[in-house]
């Protein structure tokens, strides 16, 4: 399926190479972008505001610094979508949640100076689920966002909105965050390429909290070129992020297509099975026999304890959620409905500005949390988070990579999973990457029996990314000469 | 673990965590969430006494910087986004007992 998209817009390196060479200008492709996203964004929705102003002036000033004979950077005019619970100084920025919605955040997100250091302009804020809880982007307070491939589809989520403003031709790249899957999941359902990073890689400053133990933001984008340009720069230690990783991060453009000669590919058993689609494990399959015409040693591996992943995730994910999101009281920022005192007017507040997913994960996470249940819960979630990353530990001692489905089928029907047990679900080959703390990636590989893109996600071990992406360049090259047809 | 919730604890922890249901949002709340727990209580087949707890996946500890003044966020930028400022400082209702 091919999606209605401007030439130029599909590639981000090529883009900035046109700009920095001036043969093309920042304030042109911010116009080109704000042309597709006037066209299309009624019927799609993936942008909640956008940041003109602030836009343009980037725009300006990325081409004046060519005019003087400077280096942009090299993102120099690439226009970038963001996900809108990363900071944004004087724009809006809601989480998609009434709660917050009036707030202006006093300071910007780190990796947004390090995007505008860069070059980048940044478009405008992309719809979520709210708090990125959830797989569909139907649960926002502002509208769910549909899949720009077919539009009675969702885009996955939470990161929906950004998945599909790069699938619509949009940006050539944005950025989400994923807690449990919210970049690979709705990268696999919007057909484009989905990076989470390894935990602590990408700072989180300016990063409205879900899972603080989980959250880490990833960039989208057509190709893995791109994808990789994006991490490169956003990467590497923020000390406003005490889980930053301080030791330098290896980059992951320079080595991009070295290949994988000789790499040993473990195919997960335990995610190949029940619960995922035929059609989507077929894709996976054929994605391992291209990975071995490539030169790699491809063999399946069992990870027993990723089966585990969804229960302990959704003990712990809720659980620090429920912390984190008591900062919502009423006081500081966003929506207040007055009480008489202090205990109503925090009630009245949290109970008007959440939607109902929010309270779910809010509940669950204080049950789990509280006296006489924690160790119950929360403590054994605890350890089955050991267990699975001793077992992944254990995997590459004869691996360097994993490879699964991303998601267990392809974009399915706005309002066909309205129980919350089969929403979390989605998340089942995407979790025991964020328990861990390794960096995992979606990739496109070919379509479902449907007709619509099915993802294949690499895995790595800790700090692994620049092996991860020369694997997922493999695969795209393999995608686009026939190997997944 | 059981894995159920009744609804009397569903109503208990709603009001730790400073919210209010009504009675058919505490009907499905509760429904929704035994489902949940019931899948936590797959947990319960695993072997757990060796395994050490996992806090954070990045071993990192004591993250400390140089004792410096920096600079801060703009206060009273800070205080334009709260629903209620005054003098320098966030407004709130009484603590205790009501607002006359």
């Amino acid at each position: 399926m091919s999606s209605p998209v401007e030439p130029g817009l599909k590639s981000a390196a090529k883009l900035a190479a046109a700009v920095r060479a001036g043969e093309s200008s920042a304030a042109d492709a911010l116009a080109a972008s704000s042309a597709v996203i006037a066209d299309r964004d009624e019927e799609v929705h993936a942008f909640l505001h956008l940041m003109t102003e602030r836009a343009e002036a980037q725009a300006a000033a990325v081409d004046a610094k060519i005019a003087a004979g400077e280096d942009a950077g090299p993102l120099a005019g690439v226009p970038i979508a963001l996900k809108d619970n990363m900071c944004t100084r004087g724009a809006p920025t809601t989480c998609s949640s009434k709660i917050l919605e009036g707030w202006h955040p006093p300071y910007d997100a780190t990796v947004i100076g390090r995007l505008e250091a860069a070059g980048a302009i940044m478009v405008g804020k992309t719809n979520l689920d709210e708090f990125a809880m959830g797989s569909s982007t139907e649960n926002s307070a502002f509208g769910p966002t549909r899949n720009p491939l077919d539009t009675s589809r969702v885009p996955g989520g939470s990161s929906g909105g950004s998945a599909a403003a790069v699938a619509a031709g949009y940006v050539p790249l944005s950025l989400g965050s994923d807690t449990g899957g919210s970049i690979r999941q709705p990268a696999a359902l919007c057909g484009v390429v989905g990076v989470k990073p390894t935990y602590g890689a990408v700072s989180r400053y300016g990063l409205i909290a879900f899972a603080s133990s989980l959250d880490q933001i990833g960039p989208f984008a057509h190709t893995v070129e791109d994808a990789a340009l994006c991490f490169d720069v956003i990467s590497g230690h923020d000390q406003l992020d005490a889980t930053s990783i301080p030791e330098p991060l290896a980059p992951t453009l320079p080595n991009l297509h070295d290949g994988v000669e000789g790499v040993r590919v473990g195919i997960i058993d335990e995610l190949m099975g029940e619960g995922i689609e035929p059609d989507v494990r077929r894709r996976t399959e054929q994605a391992a026999e291209a990975l071995a015409a490539a030169g790699a040693i491809v063999d399946t591996v069992s990870v027993p304890a990723t089966i585990y992943g969804l229960a302990a995730y959704y003990l712990i994910a809720p659980a620090e959620a429920s912390s984190n999101l008591a900062r919502y009281d009423g006081v500081r920022y966003g929506q207040r409905v007055d009480g008489a005192n202090v205990a109503t007017m925090n009630t009245n507040t949290r109970s008007a500005g959440f939607g109902d997913e929010v309270k779910r994960r809010i509940m669950l996470g204080t049950y789990a949390l509280s006296s006489g249940y924690y160790d119950a819960y929360y403590g054994k979630a605890q350890r089955v988070r050991t267990l699975i990353s001793n077992e992944f530990d254990a995997a590459y001692e004869n691996f360097d990579l994993l490879l699964s489905p991303t998601s267990p089928s392809t974009a399915f029907e706005l309002g066909a999973k309205s129980d919350p047990m089969s929403l979390y679900m989605c998340d089942v080959c995407t979790i025991p990457s964020n328990l861990a703390g390794h960096p995992a990636m979606s990739v496109p590989f070919g379509v479902g029996d449907d007709g619509l893109p099915v993802g294949v996600q690499v895995l790595g071990p800790m700090l692994q990314e620049p092996r991860m992406f020369q694997a997922a360049q493999v695969l795209e090259n393999a995608a686009a000469s026939g190997g997944a047809a | 673990m059981s894995g159920e919730i009744s609804r009397d604890e569903v109503a208990h922890v709603a009001s730790l965590a400073r919210l209010s249901v009504t009675d058919d949002e505490l009907t499905t709340f509760t429904d929704q969430l035994c489902v949940v727990l019931e899948t936590a209580a797959q947990l319960n087949a695993l072997d757990l006494d060796d395994v050490e707890p996992m806090a954070q996946p990045y071993p990192l500890a004591n993250v400390l910087r140089v004792d410096e003044i920096v600079p801060s966020l703009d206060r009273d930028e800070v205080l334009s986004q709260a629903p209620a400022a005054e003098e320098g400082r966030f407004r709130v209702p009484p603590a205790l007992g009501e607002a006359p």
